[in-house]
């Protein structure tokens, strides 16, 4: 066990509640003009759907989110039957067909979204756990449970750290107490306030996350024990400083995104500031070159190697790679070239702003090349000498469960972090001013939506109710650590692998139809 | 260094609302009325600006097409009054194929000439049939170019409609002995074609007969259709015969830079004689992909033919069977019996039908294509709704039947090809190809669905019960 995690300091949940005042929730409930405002509703939900201040007898909205819905009605406390005046209706929400796709469903949002505010489990009936994309972790399920492999253990006994230095080669080990960390979004295309939300968040959880490719800002200095530099092609803010600050220092090859492409940041986020960041000029677009100039082969790579460990003696050197055919070979490269994580970034996931057809076509999805670099590393017999780290669509905590069972020993989070501070995926991240709703903006006004505290305890509150998942996950499978996942690939199944019969025994595939 | 290929895209304003995809809702009777919040004003998109305007002009409401869906306007509105719904005419947009949101980047595309981008991953499926069930690869440090994709040094998108001397002879001066045809470069691997099922006039072909010459590419059309309007364009139309009618049109043949002939029944003599009639252009012959095109295209390598064009209907489904292939397997079809009789050389092969994206015609190439032609996607560059209304003789609710300003469609048409050209360049500057003619047939620089699973779930899961998409 590790300090934190002996010492029972796993950061504490403290509601979060959302920066909107109406909530978007599966159900909606609707109060006519016949409510008499008699407080009974109030006193009846368990949930706190209608709230209701002392002394102060007039309705408020309801906080629809809460509401469990049609399952309710069994319930003696069912507020629309209760109710005196028959002044409230609920029905399913209207506007969930214009949320989610494919990848994240309306519910997976919602549920996100109640995780950050909660720290638990939403109560309300939704899926999280699946999406409806029809293939790769939606269609992977863990094997069903011996009855006699559970093991009665509280979620404080139960290990899920992460090791991210197995080399022995002198530096240090550094554990992370959560199987993820955050994965690198750049100073210029999110709002400060969140960046340095997730900086406090990974603090908090004795995690990391990482700066991307657009420099240090002052402001992560208190927390740069939690914050990768990362050195991607344009090197915006690749100083010696930023590199001795950082516990690992991330070198991005590519990404999942946009695979073979630099980083995109488009000019209207460009402000002063940031273009003082990079040093560049203000409004104009920074298209980062591809790959490193310096890098033809694997070798020129260790010489990159070389050169931070050189600089940072303590620091632990991660390689970030996209999905291509021979990524097994690139993981194989890395290692002996000396990096201590080796991580994959699968083609379906990403942040910022990418062209659709890089996100969509080029590279493999991750649920493929995990498996792939996990043999290939265990038929080099160097597997337990390195961190193999999955990113790229990994959206929840069962996807990271899956992910660590197929040969990773740990997954980088992205989006998950965005969905936490209430993002909707409308996916406008890149144009005009930014982010409507203020994360990933860099506009004056927009970018200051967000406030450290929020993004802080609605990060630490989403981890900790994953971290109840995984423990869950561990009991029922009779493990103690996460560890022992790692590469247990005989624990799934997958729907489209099985016979008929034993498919009807698994939760289908989620197949709403989607328009997206 | 030669000049560098590039295309001329500027914005071209769509001339009608193009359809979004969201409509919001308002309950007005529960607005508060006075509201110093109101969300309308803060909306990030402005799509509430012209709200008034359209109410009282009884217009359709722009915020159809503008709003992003940000949610703010329903989350923040004082009085909760807003709600959201798909727009219906987004429902009913397009089919199984050209999906409404396919269409919609489409439009986008032919207004801006700009490569779709968007944040927050990707959002569709994991895998879907056709060319939804193919990844193309990357190179982690292999670059195709020194400075960059859109560096000076450039990635070319050229081909050949012309046929290439395999081998080359010389002399004892080492002077080239081989005859050698002229040659016919398209600088980039996209043909222009009106498809004959929707709205197909004059004005419709000058516009796509203008952005052919812009573009520098062909566009193949009719030869009864070439009026003298299309005159000045000439030098970039491909005039397509029969066996039939090819006699009426001998003065065409001679001037044309390449000829088209439809594949039929004793097609030899026909090539012949429009060979001895214009011995320059190269001959193209056009033959439906269905169960026998592999071979009838074996058999047009063998015979004086430079380039064969084979089209699949307009969702990409082989001809003239109950249980169509998709165009992605006819393409590796046609292409491997190529290889196998040693003909592949001999012919450039240009596929159509179901080519809607950009990455359809990297994939095409991939598969073995030399080229592909855009049809349907040129209609929808100039605002077509797909709606099919045409094929009734009934009006166009974007008034294509009623004429539109050539340079504005053509410059639509031009935008979007130029949009497809750079995708092109980003797939191939990932896979670290330089050259669009080296892209073809290269499997090994895509990854196939059933081969992903295969070899890497196969170990875990054992065999696949359910088949692929």
């Amino acid at each position: 066990m590790n300090d934190q995690m002996q010492k029972g300091t796993l950061p504490k949940t403290v509601e979060a509640p959302s920066r909107f005042r109406n909530t978007i929730g599966k159900y909606s409930i609707r109060r006519s003009s016949k409510c008499v405002s008699c407080g009974l509703c109030a006193e009846l939900c368990p949930q706190g759907v209608h709230p209701r201040y002392e002394a102060y007898n007039q309705t408020l909205r309801p906080r629809e989110h809460k509401c469990i819905g049609f399952d309710c009605k069994k319930n003696d406390y069912y507020c629309i039957d209760r109710c005196p005046e028959g002044a409230l209706t609920l029905r399913l929400n209207p506007v969930l067909e214009t949320l989610g796709d494919y990848r994240w469903t309306d519910e997976m949002l919602i549920a996100h979204w109640e995780m950050a505010e909660t720290g638990d489990l939403p109560v309300v009936a939704l899926e999280y756990n699946l999406g409806n994309s029809g293939g790769g972790f939606d269609k992977i399920r863990f094997r069903h449970f011996e009855p006699d492999a559970y093991i009665d253990v509280e979620d404080e006994k139960i290990d899920t750290r992460l090791v991210l230095n197995k080399r022995g080669d002198g530096r240090p080990v550094k554990t992370l107490s959560l199987p993820c960390y955050g994965g690198g979004m750049s100073y210029g295309s999110m709002a400060l306030n969140a960046l340095v939300g997730r900086a406090r968040a990974a603090q908090k959880l004795n995690s990391l996350t990482c700066t991307g490719e657009g420099g240090y800002p002052e402001e992560f200095v208190p927390y740069k024990e939690h914050v990768i530099t990362q050195v991607a092609t344009g090197l915006f803010g690749v100083r010696e400083e930023t590199i001795l600050y950082a516990p690992v220092i991330e070198f991005k090859y590519a990404q999942g995104a946009k695979p073979g492409l630099g980083g995109h940041l488009l000019g209207d986020k460009v402000t002063p500031e940031v273009a003082a960041m990079r040093e560049t000029v203000v409004g104009n677009s920074l298209f980062s070159p591809f790959p490193f100039h310096s890098v033809y082969s694997v070798e020129d790579h260790k010489k990159h190697v070389d050169w931070i460990k050189a600089i940072n003696p303590e620091g632990l050197i991660s390689v970030k790679v996209s999905t291509p055919t021979d990524v097994d070979m690139v993981a194989v490269g890395s290692y002996y070239a000396g990096a201590h994580i080796i991580h994959i970034d699968g083609s379906y996931g990403g942040t910022g702003a990418a062209p659709d057809i890089a996100k969509k076509n080029i590279a493999m999805p991750i649920e493929y090349a995990i498996p792939k670099v996990h043999n290939f590393l265990k038929a080099e017999g160097i597997r337990d000498k390195v961190c193999l780290i999955a990113s790229g669509g990994i959206r929840n905590a069962l996807d990271t469960a899956k992910a660590i069972a197929l040969g990773a020993d740990g997954v980088v989070i992205g989006t998950a972090d965005l969905v936490a501070l209430e993002c909707v995926r409308c996916g406008n991240c890149e144009s005009g001013r930014g982010c409507a709703r203020g994360i990933a903006s860099t506009d004056h006004e927009l970018g200051r939506m967000i406030s450290e505290p929020y993004a802080e305890q609605r990060l630490v509150n989403m981890y900790m109710a994953w971290r109840k998942q995984w423990c869950k996950l561990l009991r029922q499978l009779g493990m103690r650590s996460i560890g022992e996942l790692t590469g247990r690939s005989d624990l799934l199944v997958h729907l489209d692998y099985l016979e008929a019969a034993e498919r009807a025994s698994y939760q289908p595939a989620p197949k709403a139809k989607t328009i997206i | 260094m030669p000049k560098k290929y590039h295309i001329p895209v500027k914005p071209a304003e769509p001339r009608f609302h193009p359809i979004g995809k969201y409509a919001t809702v308002e309950f007005r009777e529960d607005c508060a009325g006075s509201c110093r919040q109101c969300v309308k004003k803060r909306c990030v998109y402005n799509i509430f600006n012209e709200n008034v305007l359209h109410m009282a002009a009884m217009e359709e409401p722009e915020y159809l097409y503008t709003c992003q869906s940000c949610f703010r306007c329903i989350q923040e509105c004082t009085r909760g009054i807003f709600s959201r719904a798909i727009n219906p005419d987004y429902r009913t947009l397009g089919d199984d194929y050209w999906r409404a949101e396919l269409i919609h980047r489409l439009w986008y595309q032919a207004h801006t000439g700009q490569i779709p981008v968007s944040g927050a991953g990707y959002r569709g499926p994991f895998v879907a049939p056709g060319f939804d069930s193919m990844w193309t690869d990357m190179s982690e440090i292999v670059r195709p170019t020194r400075d960059g994709i859109h560096g000076r040094e450039y990635i070319s998108t050229c081909f050949e409609l012309s046929r290439r001397v395999t081998p080359l002879r010389f002399n004892d001066d080492m002077s080239i002995a081989s005859e050698l045809p002229t040659i016919l470069e398209v600088p980039l691997p996209l043909l222009l074609r009106l498809p004959s099922d929707l709205v197909a006039n004059e004005n419709i072909r000058l516009t796509t007969a203008q952005s052919a010459k812009i573009l520098g590419t062909f566009m193949f059309v009719a030869a009864d259709d070439i009026t003298p309007a299309l005159e000045p364009y000439a030098d970039f139309l491909i005039p397509s015969l029969t066996i039939e009618n090819y006699k009426n049109h001998g003065e065409k043949v001679r001037r044309s830079r390449a000829v088209e002939v439809a594949f039929a029944a004793g097609i030899e003599p026909v090539l012949a004689e429009i060979r001895s009639l214009n011995a320059e252009a190269p001959i193209v012959v056009r033959v439906p992909l269905d169960d026998r095109a592999a071979e009838r295209t074996c058999l047009l390598a063998r015979a004086d033919v430079d380039t064969v064009t084979l089209h699949a209907d307009d969702h990409g489904n082989e001809l003239g069977t109950e249980s169509p292939r998709f165009i992605k397997d006819l393409i590796r079809e046609v292409h491997l019996k190529l290889v196998e009789g040693g003909l592949r050389q001999q012919v450039n092969l240009v596929f159509s039908g179901g080519i809607a994206m950009a990455e359809h015609v990297a994939k095409a190439i991939i598969c073995g294509a030399d080229g592909v032609e855009a049809d349907t996607a040129l209609m929808l560059a100039l605002e077509c709704h797909l709606c099919g209304r045409c094929r009734e003789s009934l009006s166009c609710p974007v008034e294509l039947d009623a004429g539109i300003d050539a340079a504005w469609g053509s410059q639509r048409i031009v935008n979007l090809m130029g949009a497809w050209q750079s995708q092109l360049i980003e797939l191939m500057g990932a896979m670290g190809i330089r050259e669009v003619r080296r892209l073809r047939g290269e499997v090994g620089r895509s990854m196939w669905f059933e081969d992903l699973e295969k070899e890497n779930f196969g170990p875990i899961f054992g065999e696949r019960v359910v088949p692929g998409p």
